[in-house]
């Protein structure tokens, strides 16, 4: 999601344990603590019940922290326990974390006002919230301790999990049901940076133990009695619709159970997995395809190419454009095309719901559980507050759970309200029809000019962008201003180079095909554009790429220039090329952190194989150095994949031309390259990096590309067969 | 790209189509009897070179996959016994029959055993007349003498297996009868090879 | 009737026999360790061990498994399981978890089969087939090497 969306909503008020949610605690629905009733003790772990606060000490001193954010490889149960332990002066021992359950009043992302993981903030937006959680435990035990104990507050500390006051000593739990009584403090004291003992230093996520031996449960793991399996036919094309179909051979497979009509095609529900995908395959259905998207990509690119050349609306202008390009001596023009792109997390999309006596609950990734679950309310006629949804792993999501159409939510609750009974469904995509599904980053064409004076400076830059917006159709439209989603352009705009004029222009395009956010948005493509772009303008001007960068960066781009001067340092910067191997440099600033990226590159079957990767992030306070580093690999993994493979195209008649692994090909272990990664020491509060390691790898790529053979990458991703 | 193009050049230059193929009969018309055997061989070759063989006959680095012989998904490599690298072989996913995909169209192929020629019968790039010579040469073709050839393609099941690939693929041309039967003539017609 | 043997146990299940592995491991023995991921042997993340070789279970149908051992994440035992685990849990490798039963799966065949440490050019060889869409791999190569060396290879 994108930063832009960040900034357009409300901001709600900093959530904290107030006095009246500890009032309200006694009616076990808000409090900050939560102990297991005596019965369950003996069990470990203790049984969930009602988890609807942001942290529970169980009798066994563990410390579960209840996370607002959806954990989906992004590491925010590590980060946010991260934070509470730190306050809370607990042993990182006793630290475990879960995903908390849709709601809002509690929940809330406060970049966002809403539930919802998305825009890389899950870290920046918890970041004073749950060390205040943590602060807020720690004086209520305290406060526990010296009444039990008849000492004065101040006299007592807590340290690695353990309450002490002379030779008395005390773990969490055995002062938790008092500690829960106690006065909330007004104003819990935060630490001083300089007595972290947690934050700023390395340690595995909480969920990779699970995550090693099978036990975790992701939605597709979840088993109900009686569930019915159902999978649903889905449309040859985009914006298809249903006209008939006949059920009457998958009711003869064995194991299918019905077929039910539903707004996303047609269902089918059987016993297993097996049975509801033969039942599907036997279902004979006819669609009609009259105000379907018919135009093949090569059509599309086309009607967006030329909405690009018309320049578009003018989202951002500086100086005079004409003037600027009148005094160039050199004009460099072109025009980059982006596909659309499918997330494909390993994990297919899926839901579990159970209905019983009027109550529905669901579990799965949720990533927008504000639209998720009204939504599911109303597909299912029940009031939200009677559905509850359990928020779960998700194996992977890249943006394509957090959707806000919320057709997941939509579609679940359609198969459980069409059953015309209580029971529990599970819902799942094949890889077939995830590749197929939509939401897609949106194909984006962007059309570039710049002119260069004798001098070597930049008297005008101009890009024109054309593709679908993500927020049209959706509740976010509301945000948007003036007619503009930020999110297609971002990362094209307010940029901190030195431009003798510019102008950056917008063309609104539309398409029966659903887009979505994608691991960085606008900038997978915006990064792109520009970065490529103006290594070809510096080269024209005679420049290096990374001082040229640096030369051109305005005075107060002090932490774009931080990141772009550490990088050239790691890999001991000496131009593009050295010894057979290209080098090339790229950055960005997404999500409010800063990556800068230098990517050894050589010539291997006539198409680039990137060796080594060199990445400066500055993110701010590191909270858990070890999970920024995942994510600048696993980012920068993510892009190389997307430049050298990723392409969802639409053939004749519109229909996709890929399906699955083989022809959507993932980057494998043998093209990966060795990533090393450093992280600007900063005091600045932290911003995200689930994204930002993305959008700097493409353009690097192929500048380094560029660098070795001559050739311009003006399309994405890179040709399969090169002509080197 | 230049094994691909070649590979396209050879097909261009076969008799027929990939359906049929013309038996030994088709052939008696042909006076000279080296000419006969050149020819028998000619016709050989629409299965030998039918990308149902050669995909598992590379000359260099692992299978090929498809009609358009595009590099094996995922990657795998030829290893030491020509079965694939250690917990990559061919056995992890390939089994004793072709198998259905339950999930998606198509099917993935399966025979006892599946494994990949020896690198000595590499034939993808090369021309019919050097795939005849190759063929020929016990040092290149696990020293078999010219019946234990006619062994080989008439009744080995991995090579039947050509003509039974599964859901999703165009079987080798004729059938392993047939190929054995052209096999037979080829061999006793003196087992000349074509230019 | 299908007859065979899970994680050390007897197994008989009256299904299909055409079923895949996967979807009879998942669905009817509830081992979800066990993933889906694309269900045409691209992306490994359904890989067990049959009768002691890696396997990927979605192209196995259940009738070809009659009388053999199926192991699966959940049953896994010996050293190199215990090395390929505590390896990864040192390195943090897991990012969203989905693929990585499928990646220790063949790691551990990996050393399993392994008469020394495994070079990069084997690591890659023996793991091309496990996708992981996080791209971990810089982690599951290191992680191979660190468990290669508590294993003493």
């Amino acid at each position: 999601m994108s930063s832009m969306f960040v900034k357009a909503l409300q901001p709600a008020p900093l959530l904290l344990p107030s006095r009246r949610m500890v009032l309200a605690g006694a009616a076990g629905l808000t409090l900050a603590f939560f102990i297991a009733p005596r019965g369950l003790r003996a069990q470990a772990p203790a049984p969930v019940i009602a988890p609807n606060a942001f942290l529970r000490i169980g009798e066994d001193d563990t410390v579960t922290v209840l996370s607002k954010h959806l954990e989906m490889g992004q590491g925010p149960y590590t980060g946010l326990a991260t934070l509470v332990a730190e306050e809370l002066d607990a042993s990182w021992d006793q630290m475990r974390a879960e995903g908390a359950p849709a709601d809002d009043s509690l929940y809330a992302n406060l970049a966002f006002g809403a539930q919802g993981t998305g825009g890389s903030t899950a870290m920046a937006n918890s970041w004073t919230q749950m060390r205040m959680v943590g602060a807020t435990a720690r004086a209520m035990l305290v406060a526990a301790a010296a009444a039990e104990w008849g000492v004065p507050e101040g006299e007592i500390a807590v340290a690695e999990g353990v309450i002490s006051h002379g030779d008395r000593r005390s773990g969490f739990g055995a002062l938790a049901d008092r500690a829960a009584t106690m006065p909330m403090p007004e104003a819990p004291r935060l630490k001083d940076p300089s007595a972290f003992r947690l934050i700023g230093t390395d340690r595995p996520k909480l969920d990779t133990v699970a995550k090693t031996d099978g036990t975790a449960q992701f939605t597709m793991d979840i088993h109900r009695e009686g569930m019915l399996t159902v999978l649903v036919a889905r449309p040859p094309a985009f914006g298809a619709t249903l006209v008939s179909f006949d059920d009457a051979a998958a009711l003869a497979v064995p194991g299918v159970e019905m077929v039910r009509r539903i707004g996303a095609g047609v269902a089918v529900y059987a016993r297993g997995t097996y049975a509801a995908l033969k039942g599907r395959r036997a279902l004979d259905v006819t669609w009609d395809t009259a105000e379907a998207e018919r135009r093949s990509t090569a059509e599309i690119f086309a009607d967006f190419s030329a909405a690009a050349q018309s320049g578009g609306q003018t989202v951002e202008e500086e100086g005079d454009i004409d003037a600027g390009f009148a005094a160039a001596t050199q004009i460099i023009e072109d025009e980059i095309r982006f596909p659309y792109l499918a997330h494909a997390p390993m994990e297919p999309l899926d839901a579990v719901i159970e209905v019983k006596d009027g109550k529905a609950e669901l579990w799965y990734g949720c990533q927008f559980p504000t639209f998720d679950r009204p939504t599911a309310a109303k597909a299912l006629g029940l009031p939200p507050e009677d559905v509850r949804i359990n928020v779960i792993l998700a194996g992977g999501s890249f943006g394509r759970r957090a959707q806000g159409s919320a057709h997941i939510a939509q579609e679940i609750g359609e198969i459980a309200k069409a059953a015309g009974r209580d029971g529990a469904f599970k819902m799942l995509m094949t890889r077939e029809d995830d590749i197929h599904g939509g939401y897609y980053r949106p194909l984006t064409v962007h059309r570039l000019r710049a002119g260069i004076d004798d001098a070597g400076n930049i008297t005008a830059w101009t890009n024109s962008i054309a593709n679908q917006s993500i927020m049209t159709g959706t509740p976010m439209e509301a945000m948007m201003q003036g007619g503009v989603d930020p999110t297609s352009f971002e990362g094209s705009n307010a940029l901190p180079y030195t431009f003798g004029s510019r102008r950056i222009g917008w063309a609104q395009m539309q398409s029966p095909v659903p887009v979505l956010w994608w691991r960085s948005v606008g900038h997978t493509h915006t990064a792109f554009a520009v970065e490529s772009f103006l290594d070809r303008v510096l080269e024209a001007a005679g420049k290096d790429p990374l001082q040229g960068r640096l030369d051109l960066l305005k005075p107060e781009a002090t932490r774009e220039r931080a990141v772009l001067e550490t990088v050239g340092r790691m890999a001991d910067w000496q131009g593009p090329l050295r010894d057979g191997r290209a080098y090339g440099v790229a950055w960005a600033k997404s999500f409010g952190s800063y990556v800068a990226q230098i990517v050894e590159v050589e010539e291997r079957d006539g198409r680039p194989r990137a060796t080594r990767v060199w990445c400066a992030v500055d993110c701010g306070i590191a909270i858990n150095p070890n999970i920024i580093r995942a994510q600048m690999e696993g980012g920068i993994g993510y892009a190389l994949s997307t430049a050298l493979y990723s392409k969802v195209s639409l053939g004749t008649g519109g229909a996709v031309e890929q399906s699955n692994f083989h022809d959507y090909p993932m980057l494998r272990i043998h093209e990966m390259p060795a990533v090393e990664v450093e992280i600007i020491r900063s005091s600045v509060d932290p911003t995200g990096v689930g994204e930002p390691g993305v959008p700097p790898l493409g353009p690097a790529l192929a500048n380094a590309w560029r660098a070795l053979t001559g050739q311009v990458t003006s399309e994405l991703p890179f040709p399969m067969q090169s002509n080197v | 790209m230049r094994v691909m193009i070649q590979t396209a050049a050879l097909m261009l230059a076969l008799p027929l189509g990939a359906e049929e193929l013309r038996g030994p009969e088709f052939f008696e018309s042909i006076a000279d009897q080296n000419e006969r055997s050149a020819a028998l061989f000619t016709e050989m070759g629409a299965v030998l070179t039918h990308p149902r063989c050669l995909n598992c006959h590379p000359v260099t680095g692992g299978p090929t996959q498809g009609d358009d012989m595009r590099p094996h998904s995922p990657p795998v490599i030829r290893g030491e016994a020509d079965f694939g690298a250690a917990a990559m072989n061919c056995n992890t996913c390939h089994s004793a029959d072709n198998v259905e995909f339950a999930s998606a169209p198509g099917s993935i192929p399966g025979h006892e055993p599946w494994m990949l020629a020896p690198a000595s019968m590499g034939w993808q790039g090369l021309t019919l007349g050097e795939i005849c010579e190759q063929i020929k040469d016990p040092e290149r073709n696990g020293g078999k003498t010219l019946e234990a050839l006619w062994e080989h393609n008439a009744h080995d099941g991995l090579v039947g297996w050509g003509w039974h690939p599964g859901e999703g693929r165009e079987p080798a041309p004729g059938s392993q009868e047939l190929f054995g039967q052209l096999t037979r003539a080829w061999i006793d017609t003196g087992a000349i090879c074509p230019e | 009737m299908t007859q065979f043997i899970v994680n050390g146990q007897d197994v008989t299940l009256d299904i299909d026999p055409d079923i895949p592995l996967l979807w009879a491991l998942r669905d009817d023995l509830h081992l979800t360790g066990t993933k889906f991921g694309c269900g045409v042997a691209q992306c490994g993340a359904c890989t067990v061990m049959l009768n002691g070789m890696p396997r990927r279970s979605c192209v196995t149908p259940l009738s070809m498994v009659e009388g053999s051992e199926v192991t699966t994440i959940e049953g896994m035992t010996g050293p190199e399981i215990e090395a390929v685990k505590a390896a990864w849990v040192a390195i943090d490798v897991p990012q969203c978890g989905w693929c990585q039963s499928g990646q220790i799966m063949s790691a551990t065949a990996l050393l399993q089969q392994s008469a020394s440490a495994p070079t990069d050019a084997e690591i890659d060889a023996a793991m091309a087939g496990n996708v992981c869409r996080c791209a971990t791999y810089v982690r599951v190569r290191a992680a191979i090497h660190d468990a290669a060396r508590t294993l003493e290879l």
